[in-house]
């Protein structure tokens, strides 16, 4: 009998052990209560640490940049009121609301922007994402630790106007300015708090809601700030953003009717989901281009276009997207993706049959050298993902059948594939995929510049560099626009790449969600939105 | 007891924990080696790092270090209970993680551990009584189903059932710690282990029902559920006492796998995302600290075993 006491002493001991976590609990459905499923934990909700896209969808919510986005995507006015750029576009004067608020209720002045942005740009603060601001004058050499963070090129010039000076005119400043390595962050708690500020208690943040409760690997829990300058027109009191990787088990809380949105999708049930969630589906256009990149500084790819031309020409695209993609993605011909002011750039094969452009792949695989008794031998390397593993095999069995290529698939797990795909002294072909950090074709133009550290197939073209350094210095938005359609072109002809899709974003929104407009950059700001009592 | 009764089992504990120390130091090295042997590294991203921000990360971090000495100053900072900042979550420290995440895994494992011996010792002693009748078929096969089913296919079998289609119970997270979200976790999590302790328990008894000392009680005309709880029992129980330690580190295991399915923050959860994050300090704590936690408990359970069996403590 003694045994069975310890039993029910340790049963009783573990059922009431530490509880003190009931504080607040998300009732399924409440009223005004916006659950989220949000990917990955975030890594930090520093705004000028913070680099995926699940910490900066909840510092949408925490903060406000100077320039903000409408529910559409568009840019608007956020915590700047106005702005003026000088007429050689090297400087841009932002005067800030009056009412903007820190949700302790302090005002929010030009002087916390400027602090933010040269935090931002600090060694000290160790941003991994800092490099997106080097447009701004003397940031690099800060960011280098050349200068000190004073000489960065942002000026408080009073409390309400701020001004930030920049190396060359750049276009898509407005755009950036919506980043969060840009956001405020309130001194006093900084300097309290330390590095280690962005916790619940010691985050004060300028957005329309304040960091209530962070436990890891489970949520992010806030609430609505009182003091934001539109707290009048935010409807949601209390959003959940859920740290969920595998979106079949998203899938499940969605249905167990835990969640209100989703972040993903499995690709998997895609069928199941449209036959019997469909109404709740959302499926829309995003900034992101999916590809496989060639390694063009060892062999078989380097120096030979005509077999890149012979691969990229013999995938039947609308196949890859229909079939194996499946969720409405947009076969790529090109490495752009639709975005506003740009036109995407096509070679002239793409508007040719899949009959025509095999008809040439398999000319272009013999001119390379190659032949059914000689075939190129070729390893594609891919992370382990089962998407990508189809998207692999198809692609191989079109070689396979078009042109009689032998190919080996080897897939690495995430972090080794990323370490192999940057050494180049493995990879042959390897997959990628690359999403816009901000609405702007530059975004994706100056991954393939010689320079630039994402450049994993090693193309260095003298023509594709200058085109963009033109396009960097450019005023005149069409002209600017030319140039790196001009550049895209020069990508095309050279194929360092070989594109496949667009992307598009997928998810389930509950019908009581309104105000959900799907956009190109796939940000869905909580304030944007409101529940429909049911 | 008498003072010179306690001198062997103080002498059997002190041996104990000193022989603990070797053991785990050899954990630490392992750990510490076999994760920076892993290819890719806790700074490559999605994004590349210019080459100037990683230098100043490494610094940061002290990855530049030679490894013996990286290894030495983790050494001294453990000893002084600092298991560094996480590389990934930059917004604590891991002994905090540690600290959240523990609590939520301690409660998953010992409500699994208390149901799985409930459980499995009530089944195992019914089955020992009906012996080759159609209970006892009925129960064995019932535990040989569930030790055959790994967690990995049962937890989201669960999920579906109860969550899905019935609406019953949450179908993953913490939510506000309430016992309903711990369900399925726990179920998931002990069922293995209900299975194996039901067999264990069975055997036993059979044979501890056989002995002579049960005869004899029998003979005295007691009634059965005097026999079976007052004195075929605790001699009963001693396989299964000795397979605490091993049915332990099997739910601390399991509880990895258990975890990551039902999106419950413990610190199996930790574990699985800091080995695929590289993130060498979460990692590490982790495993410093479950080892730790496996050689005490160990240590516990053969003092235990010395009080349920007598013959032990004469040695």
């Amino acid at each position: 009998m003694r045994l069975f006491w310890v039993w029910a002493l340790i049963l009783a001991l573990a059922a009431c052990g530490p509880a003190d976590q009931s504080a607040t609990s998300p009732a399924p459905g409440a009223d005004n209560i916006l659950r989220i499923g949000n990917g990955a934990e975030p890594q930090t909700l520093d705004p000028h640490r913070a680099e995926g896209v699940p910490e900066s969808n909840i510092l949408r919510d925490l903060f406000e940049g100077l320039v903000g986005e409408a529910p559409d995507g568009s840019l608007v006015p956020g915590a700047a009121q106005s702005w003026t750029v000088s007429d050689d576009g090297l400087i841009y004067t932002f005067i800030l609301r009056p009412d903007a608020r820190w949700s302790n209720g302090e005002a929010v002045t030009a002087g916390d922007f400027e602090f933010g942005l040269r935090r931002s740009v600090d060694p000290a603060t160790l941003s991994r994402y800092s490099s997106i601001l080097f447009p701004i004058l003397n940031a690099e050499a800060v960011i280098n630790g050349e200068l000190p963070t004073t000489e960065l090129g942002v000026r408080a010039l009073d409390d309400n106007t701020l001004r930030i000076e920049l190396n060359s005119p750049t276009a898509y400043l407005p755009g950036l300015l919506t980043h969060s390595t840009t956001y405020p962050v309130h001194r006093a708690s900084v300097a309290a708090a330390g590095e280690r500020f962005a916790r619940p208690g010691s985050l004060v943040g300028n957005g329309a809601y304040q960091l209530s409760e962070w436990t890891v690997q489970s949520h992010v829990r806030l609430d609505r700030n009182p003091y934001y300058r539109d707290a009048a027109n935010t409807q949601i009191d209390t959003v959940y953003y859920y740290a969920i990787e595998n979106p079949d088990a998203e899938l499940k809380r969605y249905r167990a009717d835990e969640l209100d949105i989703t972040g993903a999708l499995p690709y998997q049930q895609l069928d199941w989901v449209r036959e019997n969630l469909g109404e709740e589906l959302v499926i829309s256009p995003y900034l992101g281009s999916y590809y496989f990149g060639f390694n063009l500084t060892r062999p078989p790819f380097k120096d030979a276009r005509a077999l890149r031309t012979a691969l990229a020409m013999a995938i039947d695209r609308e196949i890859l997207t229909q079939r194996v993609a499946g969720a409405g993605e947009i076969a790529a011909y090109g490495w752009v993706p639709p975005v506003a002011g740009y036109t995407g750039q096509q070679p002239e094969w793409a508007n040719w049959t899949q009959a025509e452009r095999n008809a040439r792949a398999q000319a272009l695989y013999a001119e390379a050298g190659y032949s059914a008794t000689n075939p190129l031998r070729v390893e594609v390397l891919y992370n382990t993902n089962e998407n990508h593993k189809r998207m692999s095999v198809a692609i191989a069995s079109m070689w396979k059948q078009v042109l009689g290529v032998e190919t080996s698939l080897l897939n690495q797990e995430w972090k080794v594939f990323l370490e192999t795909r940057n050494q180049k002294s493995d990879t042959q072909v390897f997959r990628a995929g690359w999403i816009a950090d901000y609405n702007d074709a530059y975004s994706f133009a100056q991954l393939m510049h010689s320079k630039n550290e994402q450049n994993d197939s090693g193309y260095v073209s003298a023509e594709y560099d200058a085109l963009l350094d033109k396009a960097a210095v450019e005023q005149d938005p069409t002209v600017r626009a030319g140039y790196l359609e001009a550049a895209e072109r020069e990508l095309l002809a050279d194929l360092p790449i070989m594109p496949v899709y667009f992307y598009v974003s997928k998810h389930l929104v509950k019908p009581r969600v309104q105000g959900f407009v799907p956009n190109i950059m796939d940000h869905h700001a909580t304030r944007h939105l409101s529940l429909n009592g049911d | 007891m008498a003072a010179p009764q306690n001198q062997p089992v103080l002498r059997f504990a002190v041996q104990r924990l000193l022989g603990a120390i070797p053991t785990l130091l050899v954990l630490i090295a392992l750990a510490f080696f076999l994760i920076r042997l892993a290819p890719g590294g806790p700074f490559d991203s999605e994004k590349q790092l210019p080459p100037e921000i990683e230098t100043k990360l490494r610094a940061a971090y002290n990855l530049d270090d030679p490894l013996p000495m990286q290894l030495g100053r983790y050494l001294l900072n453990i000893a002084q209970g600092d298991f560094g900042p996480s590389f990934q979550y930059r917004d604590f420290t891991v002994s905090e993680l540690i600290a959240t995440g523990f609590p939520v895994s301690l409660r998953l494992g010992s409500l699994a551990m208390a149901i799985a011996l409930l459980l499995g010792i009530t089944a195992g002693t019914l089955a020992a009584l009906r012996q080759n009748r159609p209970a006892d078929y009925t129960i064995m096969g019932a535990a040989m189903t569930g030790i055959s089913i790994p967690n990995f296919v049962l937890a989201p079998l669960l999920v579906l059932v109860f969550a899905v289609w019935l609406g019953w119970l949450p179908a993953g997270g913490l939510g506000d710690g309430s016992l309903r979200y711990l369900v399925l976790p726990v179920i998931a999590l002990a069922l293995p282990q209900v299975a194996y302790i039901a067999r264990l328990t069975r055997g036993s008894m059979i044979e501890v029902l056989r002995s002579p000392f049960i005869r004899t009680a029998r003979a005295q005309g007691l009634a059965t559920h005097t026999i079976i709880l007052r004195h075929a029992l605790k001699p009963a129980l001693l396989p299964v006492v000795s397979y605490l330690g091993p049915a332990l580190a099997a739910i601390i295991t399991g509880s990895v796998v258990v975890e990551q399915i039902f999106g419950v923050p413990g610190l199996g959860r930790f574990f699985v995302q800091g080995a695929l994050n590289r993130d060498y300090t979460l990692v590490m704590g982790v495993v410093v600290f479950y080892g730790s936690l496996i050689i005490a408990l160990n240590f516990i359970v053969d003092l235990v075993y010395g009080w349920l069996d007598p013959r032990l403590r004469q040695v």
